[in-house]
């Protein structure tokens, strides 16, 4: 079963994402910042990390970043969860390492669908 | 995301054949509490030194119910917080500074969120109209602003090059120099060129072609790039692979499979050693959010535990302490173990006082406002703990109270002055544990109650009173219902109905209320609040055939006394002298009307007890031991019993009535 | 000497379907019936603390598996004939009113399933209960060729209870 890391410090984006995804058998992991995604990511196996811009502690791309930099996250897949997407946006994701992204709000289809394209 | 324009209909339950509203009940609670640290924090802001801390948390909150109310469609919420995050935004990055009504239009708003969360949680009336609000916000985000750190000019990257002298670029800063209306300029890359590009940062009203003209005097025109700021400089990369709906990648995701088994550069980071923890955790990690319902039913079993082991105690009494020495053991070590447990299992329902206190900022911000008055809140003790229970039947007396103190106690800064005060009051708001119960107390640097008004008042209602009466007396006058002397009925409070029902609410509750005053100086309220209701320590005592329980925590000393050191008073009062005291003394066989047989006269045993400062003496036959009992509720299948609080299940099974020691003191006062 | 126990489980539905079954006990010379649905269990009469400065009738509470519940002896609150407290006596717990409440009667019979034929209306007699409290007459066809047939006065059991002069419900003053 594939592992899917998911990180949004608003509890109920967590719930609905991580319902939707174990619907679709996949495990989710969670967690409400990037500090503690990094923490659980250091120790399991992760698939794919789908992750949400604004947090406390640490943001979406420095998460991005920070997981790319250790040589288990060189070439796994990460979505960054954003209510932008302007090109700023874009831009900095990309430069951070991210495979792609996920315009905030969607729809459960939307994030199975974009899921099942990138995860490996 | 569906626009609604129907309040019934559920928005977001059918998004694609997922039913999102499970996870509602997560958002509003969310929602909620982001809601109340918001507020919180906009009271607590000083608008003349705001840190970046102070606004970036406030727009994460904007921020996070934004997302979750467009994903779940509640397409209202969804709109005013996005105007916020808008606002919140520039605020944060500088681009605006923080002005008071900035800070008032938030409040505003939180306050409107709240209702409109609550329509779609089921209640509420009306649909608040936000197109206002909504407009009001826009405007003070996009609005000019006074000339300090990012007044709103817009900012730009400029970017020149290449450049076959970098130099030439420094010309562009003479530029502003010369020119201080066209703005600032800011060199971003230290100075020097990275492979003959310079580049800056640029705050300026003018468009782009007038800068480019007025550059063109020191580089050529192609060479400037002008990009609006914040853009992340493109790195090496090309463009975006494959871009849908609403997501995107940045490449193919046909070689996303692929390209693990490609060895990859590994820049080596091990991770760091797990020993190294974030400082001071995050707070919400370290907590769980547990139903009521389910605290109260480990509650409860935990109370038939104690039963439970109280009765094994009372068997094990009965056996050979030799032949079961080990038994005996352990059921002392159950009877600790249980001890633990419960006072464990009772400190969960137990919460910080400051869960109470802090609605009250806000409240008096807008009460002082109202007022015209200068009012400071100050709070003592928020980390004192009560019962959850009680925790929320607090809050309407003490509001009452606090409303009181800030119309009726604190004056108008003019009158404050004049009588040599600093025109702003203050009310303290305190809470402390004493002995077993709590002290929470509300106190006013206000005009104090003025006793001659009472009296007269009192007089006109035909009470009676005497002009000697102690000031205590006075002051309790104010309990009667119906009494304000409050010159106005401001719509805050005063219109008479509240002292006596406040008294009344925290009487409910087990507990009891006084006013102390000092004219000119100030008033005083205490509440005092029993500190939890489940478990308590009990002594055990026998009037006839009956076995009743007195609350350990009341009782002062107990001995026995001859019937004849007895002395009566008038036709049915009597006294007995305990050292150099009399006190009054309560048969209980009378009080409870528990038949006798006629026989056990002579020996008595007296139990003194103490409730709110005044001390009684009981006549009982025997104590028969002190155990923690179980409080169970009469009301719940009967009715409130005069004199007695509750009942307990014995360790045989029956059930005791616990005494309520205040209202048997109480009858002896009057 | 066993205390004569039995629960009944009561279903979660209020809903009256017909046929309807009532719990049947005598209090004096009559035979009454109540809701079975009200009933939560049958119990004996066993270790009941007095409450001070109650009506009479209500002799005070016991403990049911750690609740507290009042009982009402029915025959005290009616006057009728010798109350008497041994191993026979049987009192019938309640689940009215959103509490439990327990009542001791003379004795209980069995639980009959009455049609909507075997039921009719009240008339005004004269009865132990205000007639508002009854809501009908239920006739049992005796089980033996000339046998008695037999009459039970159908109660409003929660309304009864509810009543004011019940003293079981604190009124507001």
């Amino acid at each position: 079963m594939q592992s899917i890391l998911a990180v949004d410090d608003s509890a109920s984006m967590r719930q609905m994402v991580s319902f939707t995804l174990k619907g679709a058998g996949y495990n989710v992991i969670e967690a409400a910042d990037g500090q503690e995604a990094l923490e659980k990511a250091r120790s399991q196996q992760v698939d794919l990390v789908l992750t949400d811009q604004n947090m406390p502690r640490m943001d979406g791309i420095t998460l991005v970043k920070q997981l790319r930099a250790m040589h288990a996250f060189a070439a796994t897949p990460m979505l960054i969860l954003t209510t932008e997407s302007s090109d700023e946006m874009k831009a900095k994701g990309r430069a951070a390492g991210a495979t792609g992204w996920l315009v905030k709000p969607f729809d459960p289809a939307k994030l199975l669908d974009v899921v099942k394209r990138v995860i490996k | 995301m569906a626009e609604n324009s129907n309040p019934g209909a559920q928005p977001g339950s059918d998004a694609g054949g997922f039913d999102l509203t499970q996870f509602y009940g997560v958002f509003f609670e969310e929602a909620g509490e982001n809601l109340a640290n918001m507020e919180s924090m906009l009271v607590e802001i000083d608008v003349d030194s705001v840190s970046d801390e102070e606004l970036n948390a406030i727009f994460r909150v904007a921020h996070s119910i934004k997302g979750g109310a467009a994903t779940f469609g509640f397409a209202d919420v969804a709109e005013l917080t996005h105007e916020l995050e808008t606002l919140l935004d520039r605020l944060r990055r500088n681009e605006l500074k923080l002005r008071r009504e900035m800070v008032d239009l938030l409040l505003e708003a939180g306050d409107v969120l709240k209702l409109l969360l609550a329509r779609y949680q089921g209640s509420g009336e009306g649909r608040p109209d936000t197109a206002a609000l909504v407009a009001r916000v826009k405007q003070l985000a996009t609005g000019h602003l006074s000339a300090v750190v990012g007044d709103g000019r817009r900012r730009v990257r400029v970017r020149v090059g290449p450049l076959a002298e970098p130099a030439t670029a420094d010309g562009l800063a003479e530029l502003f120099r010369d020119i201080p209306s066209l703005g600032t300029l800011e060199p971003l890359d230290g100075g020097k060129a990275i492979e003959g590009y310079r580049t800056f940062k640029v705050r300026t009203n003018s468009p782009d072609e007038e800068l480019i003209e007025l550059f063109s005097f020191h580089v050529a025109r192609e060479q400037v790039a002008i990009t609006p700021f914040d853009a992340a400089p493109v790195r090496a990369g090309g463009p975006v692979v494959h871009e849908g709906e609403g997501f995107g990648f940045f490449v193919d995701p046909a070689t996303l499979p692929a390209a693990q088994a490609a060895a990859q550069e590994a820049r080596n980071a091990e991770p760091k050693p797990r020993a190294e923890k974030s400082q001071g955790g995050n707070l919400e990690s370290s907590t769980l959010r547990v139903s009521v319902q389910k605290v109260d039913q480990l509650i409860n079993l935990v109370g038939e535990l104690v039963i439970t082991q109280a009765m094994l105690t009372q068997q094990a009494k009965t056996l050979d302490p030799v032949q079961y020495q080990t038994l005996l053991a352990g059921v002392t070590d159950l009877e600790r173990n249980t001890r633990s447990l419960q006072e464990s299992v009772m400190s969960i329902r137990m919460i910080p006082m400051a869960f109470v206190f802090n609605r009250f900022p806000r409240m008096l911000r807008d009460l002082a406002a109202r007022l015209g008055k200068d009012i400071e809140l100050k709070t003592v003790g928020e980390a004192t703990e009560l019962d959850k229970g009680l925790i929320e039947k607090i809050i309407d007396p003490l509001t009452h109270l606090l409303r009181n103190s800030a119309d009726h106690g604190i004056e108008a800064p003019a009158a404050r002055s004049a009588a040599g005060k600093s025109p702003t009051g203050t009310i303290t708001l305190s809470a402390a544990h004493q002995g077993g119960s709590i002290l929470i107390e509300v106190r006013d640097d206000g005009a104090g109650l003025k006793r001659a008004r009472i009296l007269a008042k009192a007089k006109e209602r035909g009470l009676a009173v005497r002009d000697e009466m102690s000031d205590a007396e006075v002051w309790a006058l104010i309990w009667e219902p119906g009494f304000s002397t409050a010159d106005q009925v401001s719509d805050v409070s005063g219109r008479g109905v509240g002292m006596d029902v406040v008294r009344k609410n925290i009487a409910a509750l087990g507990g009891s209320v006084e006013l102390d005053s000092a004219e000119g100086y100030g008033t005083r309220v205490s509440v005092r609040l029993p500190l939890t209701l489940a478990i308590m320590d009990g002594m055990s005592i026998r009037v006839g055939a009956e076995t009743y329980i007195l609350p350990l925590a009341s009782v002062v000393e107990s001995f026995q006394v001859e019937s004849k050191t007895i002395q009566t008073i008038g036709s049915t009062g009597r006294v007995v002298r305990v050292r150099e005291e009399y006190m009054p003394v309560v048969a209980l066989d009378e009080v409870f009307s528990v038949p006798r047989d006629g026989s056990e006269a002579g020996c008595e045993i007296m139990v003194i007890v103490e409730a709110e400062g005044a001390r009684t003496a009981l006549l009982v036959d025997e104590l028969l031991g002190q155990h923690q009992v179980v409080v169970k509720n009469l009301e719940a299948n009967y009715r409130r019993v005069a004199g007695v609080s509750g009942a307990t299940i014995l360790g045989d099974g029956r059930v005791a009535l616990i005494i309520d020691v205040a209202s048997l003191v109480k009858r002896t006062r009057h | 000497m066993g205390m004569m126990e039995s629960t009944f489980t009561t279903p979660g539905t209020s809903a009256h379907l017909h046929p309807q079954e009532f719990l049947t006990f005598r209090l004096g010379a009559e035979e009454y019936g109540i809701d079975i649905l009200k009933v939560q269990e049958i119990r004996g009469y066993d270790q009941v603390t007095r409450i001070a400065n109650a009506p009479p009738f209500i002799k005070g509470v016991v403990n049911l598996r750690g609740v507290i519940v009042p009982i009402i002896d029915l025959r005290l609150k009616f006057n009728l004939g010798e109350a008497k407290y041994d191993a026979f006596t049987v009192v019938i717990v309640l689940n009215v009113l959103q509490r439990v409440v327990g009542v001791v009667v003379d004795s209980v019979s069995d639980v009959l399933e009455l049609g909507p034929d075997e039921i009719r209306a009240a008339p005004e007699f004269s009865s132990l209960l205000d007639a508002s409290y009854i809501t009908g007459l239920g006739t049992i066809k005796p089980a033996t060729e000339g046998g008695e047939t037999r009459m039970l006065i159908l109660v409003d059991i929660e309304k009864l209870m509810g009543s004011a002069d019940m003293a079981l419900v604190e009124r507001a003053a």
